[in-house]
């Protein structure tokens, strides 16, 4: 076998995987998209390509009366919000005390950070619940913002804090001596310098209230103070082949803008975790 | 307040003012002449024995007694108190130390002939050697109250008797030191044989198992793509990155339902359209075997767009001139692959890779959302393929067996401990060191 005839095989059998591949991730999502245009709720008589397609279950998502749909969005847009707001403005708080100075307790805190991320928020369920529930915020949306916050800390500090760490010492050093205090340092270098890194934390926590489902399902329980996540997870879990269409076609409304956010921004996530990640 | 005399006070005691601290915040400082700052300190120390003191005192004899009433006493709620006093009092012995720390400070200042600092010096002080502090309070304050507090009571727990039978506030519960582990490890305490025992170990293989088998594959099928579609001769790369990114993109909670639908036994995708084919009906749902398998091609194909994207970048990164020395040297692809390209990308993804392992150690949402980690077998008390944490989940909200769950998660806490301890070993930036 001549050299050129045995890399062509090889290139063909590389695109043959690959179209493999495009399949096997191709036919759950399409699969989605087909169960969500037929007609009928129930599973069984579904068909990959309806013979007979409509829209009438995103039509009945958004003007159906007993459809909570369109609370549940809102519900989810205003959790994202805060919790990307608070959570850049917490965690670069702390990032930057522990990048940039030396104080008691620092070592044993960048310890506890590389720690505390391991620990998933469910391993202290039961007293979040308990203590929620005692300060008069269970089931309410400030109270799932609140552990959203408080539970991100550990994981983004420690990410922003590597990305402060690659901003060159003598930036602030040089803002000193021309007189800048603490706190213009902080406003006027490091945040506009570290705005990649800033932007990966909001855009994950933004996402979080999204596709998070148990919080949620610990936190919240009424209807009209769901979440996304947990308003679909519903649709079919209470009948489960009833509904499956319908929960088809609100999970495409949400998973369309995020994948889409995600695919612009995927480069951007990913050097921002190696970045953080790897420097430590 | 400042003194003109720069000469030394050879008759000023640092141990008087020590010792003066010790018995009441401030008067150390008072001493020193610092009199705003004693004030300070006296202010603060006995606001705080008037307003939290009863509370601490409570909440001491709560988290000791567990209460003693039972109807009256809740506790659980005592159980909160009494960590919450905690924090209090380690917040307070915290700030004690540094009063004594600082009014020995000034004290040998003031003997060897310093100038009392002016108040405008003083606060200026106070703001940058506690300009960190101040910085990170808000986060701490957080972090303390929505992540440690609740791990420290689940540790609590694990020591006291909570199930469905023993609930406050009817009930009070005691501490029973190590039964539920005793349990978990040797089958004691419970009569009906060793179910719990038992269900541990088999809980607990299928977990490792788990993590160890679904976090290699999805590394290797995401290794192995970044390679192919690296190579040279590929084109349409952009396209292919962007498919091959897709089920990373999709929120997992949606793609593990639909995955669940079509894994159904009697109507899903998987048995009608495509097992119809070769004559071939798998009880995907309903034997713990061909659930486990399912549900680790699903992981599969969930976790590995993260890691291809990963090592794509990674594998963009590694100098040309390593291949060409190599192939000068005469040497093969594999010997290319495994001593360029592989330490390459496992020296620079370590600890996002360990984290996978960890991630997965964790994974409640696939086994739950799946099948509930269903199907149920007979003999014990978890589902055919709950993990530790999706065990976790239902001992506490379905069979209300909490202070067993709790012990469950204090095993689980341990592991992923171990975890960490890879993690830090690998980590520079502790000897980097912050520049004020």
């Amino acid at each position: 076998m001549s050299k050129k005839l045995k890399s062509n095989l090889e290139v063909a059998l590389i695109y043959l995987f690959l179209a493999f591949m495009a399949v096997i991730i191709g036919y759950p999502l399409l699969w989605t998209v087909g169960m969500s245009l037929n007609p009928g709720t129930s599973l069984y008589s579904a068909q990959l390509i309806p013979d007979n397609w409509s829209l009438v279950h995103y039509k009945w998502l958004f003007t159906d009366p007993s459809s909570d749909y369109l609370t549940w969005y809102k519900n989810s847009v205003l959790v994202a919000i805060a919790n990307a707001f608070f959570s850049v403005v917490l965690t670069s708080f702390v990032a930057y005390a522990f990048s940039r100075y030396k104080f008691t307790g620092r070592k044993y805190g960048l310890y506890a950070f590389l720690l505390l991320q391991m620990f998933p928020v469910i391993m202290g369920m039961v007293a979040i619940y308990v203590m929620l529930n005692m300060i008069g915020l269970l089931d309410s949306l400030v109270g799932l913002t609140l552990i959203y916050i408080g539970g991100q800390i550990p994981f983004n500090a420690w990410l922003v804090k590597g990305y402060f760490d690659t901003i060159p010492k003598e930036l602030d050093e040089a803002a000193r001596i021309d007189g800048a205090g603490h706190l213009s340092v902080f406003f006027k270098i490091m945040l506009p310098l570290a705005k990649p890194i800033l932007g990966v934390v909001a855009l994950f926590n933004f996402m979080a209230p999204f596709v998070d489902f148990l919080l949620p399902r610990i936190i919240l329980r009424n209807p009209e103070n769901f979440t996304l996540a947990l308003g679909l997870f519903n649709f079919i879990s209470n009948q489960f082949d009833n509904n499956f269409t319908r929960f088809a076609a609100g999970s495409i409304l949400i998973a369309v803008p995020i994948a889409l956010v995600y695919l612009f921004s995927q480069r951007y996530l990913i050097s921002g975790l190696t970045a953080g990640g790897t420097k430590g | 307040m400042s003194t003109a005399n720069p000469t030394a006070r050879k008759n000023h005691n640092p141990k008087l003012a020590v010792i003066l601290s010790i018995l009441l915040a401030g008067l150390g400082q008072l001493y020193n002449r610092r009199y705003v700052k004693g004030a300070l300190f006296i202010i603060l120390e006995v606001s705080f024995i008037l307003t939290l003191g009863q509370f601490i005192n409570y909440g001491i004899w709560g988290i000791m007694t567990l209460g003693t009433l039972a109807g009256t006493d809740h506790s659980v709620f005592l159980l909160i108190y009494g960590f919450v006093s905690l924090i209090l009092i380690a917040f307070a012995v915290t700030l004690y130390i540094a009063n004594v720390k600082d009014a020995k400070r000034d004290a040998i200042r003031l003997k060897n002939g310093e100038k009392v600092p002016t108040f405008k010096q003083a606060a200026r002080n106070v703001w940058d050697t506690g300009f960190p502090y101040f910085f990170v309070t808000p986060g701490l304050i957080m972090l303390v109250f929505i992540v440690v507090l609740p791990l420290l009571f689940t540790i609590a727990l694990a020591f006291t008797d909570y199930t469905q039978y023993n609930q406050p506030p009817r009930n009070l519960l005691s501490w029973i030191g190590f039964e539920n582990f005793g349990r978990l490890f040797f089958g004691t305490g419970s009569g009906d044989s060793n179910i719990w025992q038992d269900t541990f170990i088999s809980v607990f293989t299928w977990t490792i198992v788990w993590t160890v088998v679904a976090t290699t594959l999805q590394i290797a099928l995401g290794l192995f793509l970044a390679l192919l579609v690296n190579d040279p001769r590929i084109k349409f790369k952009r396209l292919i990155r962007t498919i091959l990114i897709l089920p990373w993109a999709v929120p997992a909670f949606v793609t593990i339902l639909v995955f669940a639908a079509m894994f159904n036994d009697r109507f899903g995708a998987i048995n009608t359209d495509i097992l119809a084919m070769f004559d071939l009906a798998i009880p995907w749902l309903q034997d713990p075997f061909w659930t486990r398998i399912a549900l680790i091609m699903i992981q599969t194909w969930l976790g590995f767009p993260f890691v291809f994207a990963l090592f794509t970048g990674i594998l963009q990164s590694i100098s040309k001139d390593w291949y060409e020395a190599a192939e000068v040297d005469g040497a093969s692809r594999m010997q290319k692959f495994s001593s360029i390209t592989l330490p390459h990308v496992l020296y620079a993804t370590a600890p996002l890779l360990i984290m996978q392992y960890a991630g997965n150690f964790n994974n409640f949402n696939i086994i739950y959302l799946f099948n509930e980690g269903g199907p149920a077998v007979r003999g014990q008390n978890a589902g055919g393929t709950d993990i530790l944490i999706s065990w976790v989940f239902d001992l506490t909200f379905e069979l209300n067996q909490y202070s067993m769950a709790a012990a469950i998660t204090l095993i689980l806490g341990l592991i992923v401990t171990g975890f960490a301890f890879f993690q830090f070993r690998r980590t520079r930036s502790f000897k980097e060191e912050g520049n004020i």
